[in-house]
């Protein structure tokens, strides 16, 4: 018993190991033009989706050219999966005084 | 639907303003008592932010507000004899909005209209779809240059290279190209400069301005006449420094709020009554001086 419990620890810091917090997609919020959170750690493998909650469109548009949203009506979405380590900074082309970091690593 | 088709059967000049320039300085005039058939043969109508594809509150039916401004105009007894439109054509730059747009647009009776891109006409990056119907007079480049009854009128690019501040700007091209394009006209010829965001800072907060604004105005100075005609921010606003005259035309979608009021520069939701008197467009008619009067018409 205890050594198959053991063997389900090591598998699961094995997989942790691998692919950290992969599991679940992260959310941010567009509204009052501001993403919600502007600064987001998160690791390789998560899928990031936004959502505009306000009446005037938004983009999510890297400033590296990585990944570029339509414009996003109110209540539209738009998900980016982020595999490699790295600083990510993006900017609503529409209105790019709104700015923001996510972070892979 | 027949309110607001009544609505919109006249343009009203009641919140407008009209512009003379003498000794060489615009100065504005109440137009409270003004009729739209007074003012004379328009030169050219500045349409502006027309944002078809919005459905939101702040105005259900665009192409409603949009095509009493048309039929307004083609009723004038002299109708302009042409157009600029300073941007933001469509809200989500979509083929199909640009499609819509070009039909409704296609029935002003002008013979021909000169289009600039606001950001909603770019939002994919290099603006295919708007190049792929405007791009030609251009080269695909956007800012171009023409002379019309004695006018030369340059229209700029301000929304595809922005500032990390968030103001427009028009990127090293295109400033060596103005530079260029008005080095050695005579002084005495006016000029009309139009563009999307306003070429001067009204609110840097909410980026409406231009970063390369007092360049712009430095190679403008010389000139005896200037306009400069923007759109972007939906409501008039305007300046006058020596001999430009600096002017932002409403929207004929919805209005936005004053700069810094709320939470953002988005559409203004106010109660139906009040939209009409809220939306309009720009006309200018030259005056006795070879210069250029403007004046703003609204639906009301």
């Amino acid at each position: 018993m205890h050594s198959r419990l053991f063997a389900f620890v090591l598998l699961t810091i094995s997989a942790t190991g691998l692919h950290p917090v992969a599991a679940a997609d992260i959310s941010v919020n567009i509204k009052n033009f501001d993403y919600s959170p502007m600064e987001l750690n998160i690791a390789p493998g998560t899928t990031v989706v936004w959502k505009n909650l306000d009446g005037e469109p938004h983009t999510i548009a890297s400033v590296d050219g990585m990944f570029r949203s339509p414009a996003l009506d109110q209540n539209d979405s738009y998900s980016f999966t982020f595999n490699r380590p790295g600083v990510f900074k993006y900017i609503c082309s529409i209105h790019p005084k709104m700015k923001a970091t996510i972070t892979v690593k | 639907m027949t309110n607001r088709r009544d609505a919109l059967k006249c343009l009203g000049v009641g919140a407008g303003t009209l512009f003379t320039l003498s000794g060489g300085v615009f100065s504005a005039f109440d137009m409270a008592e003004a009729r739209i058939e007074d003012v004379g043969t328009p030169l050219f109508l500045q349409i502006s932010d027309t944002h078809i594809g919005f459905n939101k509150d702040a105005n259900p039916d665009v192409i409603g507000t949009l095509n009493g401004t048309i039929d307004a105009i083609n009723a004038l007894p002299s109708p302009p004899a042409f157009a600029l439109h300073t941007g933001d054509v469509t809200h989500l730059s979509k083929a199909s909005e640009f499609e819509t747009a070009n039909q409704l647009l296609s029935r002003l009776k002008v013979s021909e209209m000169h289009v600039v891109p606001g950001e909603h006409d770019v939002t994919d990056g290099p603006g295919a779809e708007f190049f792929a119907r405007f791009g030609k007079p251009s080269d695909n480049r956007g800012f171009y240059s023409f002379d019309a009854k004695g006018v030369h009128f340059v229209a700029l690019v301000n929304v595809m290279n922005f500032k990390p501040n968030g103001l427009g700007a028009l990127g090293e091209d295109q400033l060596a190209w103005l530079k260029d394009d008005l080095a050695g006209r005579s002084a005495s010829q006016p000029v009309v400069v139009f563009a999307h965001m306003p070429l001067w800072t009204v609110y840097e907060p909410w980026g409406w301005g231009t970063g390369e604004g007092e360049q712009i105005a430095a190679l403008l100075r010389r000139f005896g006449s200037v306009t400069v005609l923007n759109g972007h921010i939906h409501q008039i606003v305007q300046k006058v420094e020596g001999n430009i005259l600096f002017h932002t035309a409403r929207s004929t979608a919805y209005p936005q709020p004053a700069a810094g009021v709320g939470s953002g520069p988005g559409p203004l939701l106010v109660p139906a009554g009040q939209l009409p008197g809220m939306l309009g467009v720009t006309m200018a008619v030259p005056n006795r001086k070879r210069r250029l009067s403007l004046t703003d018409a609204t639906l009301a």
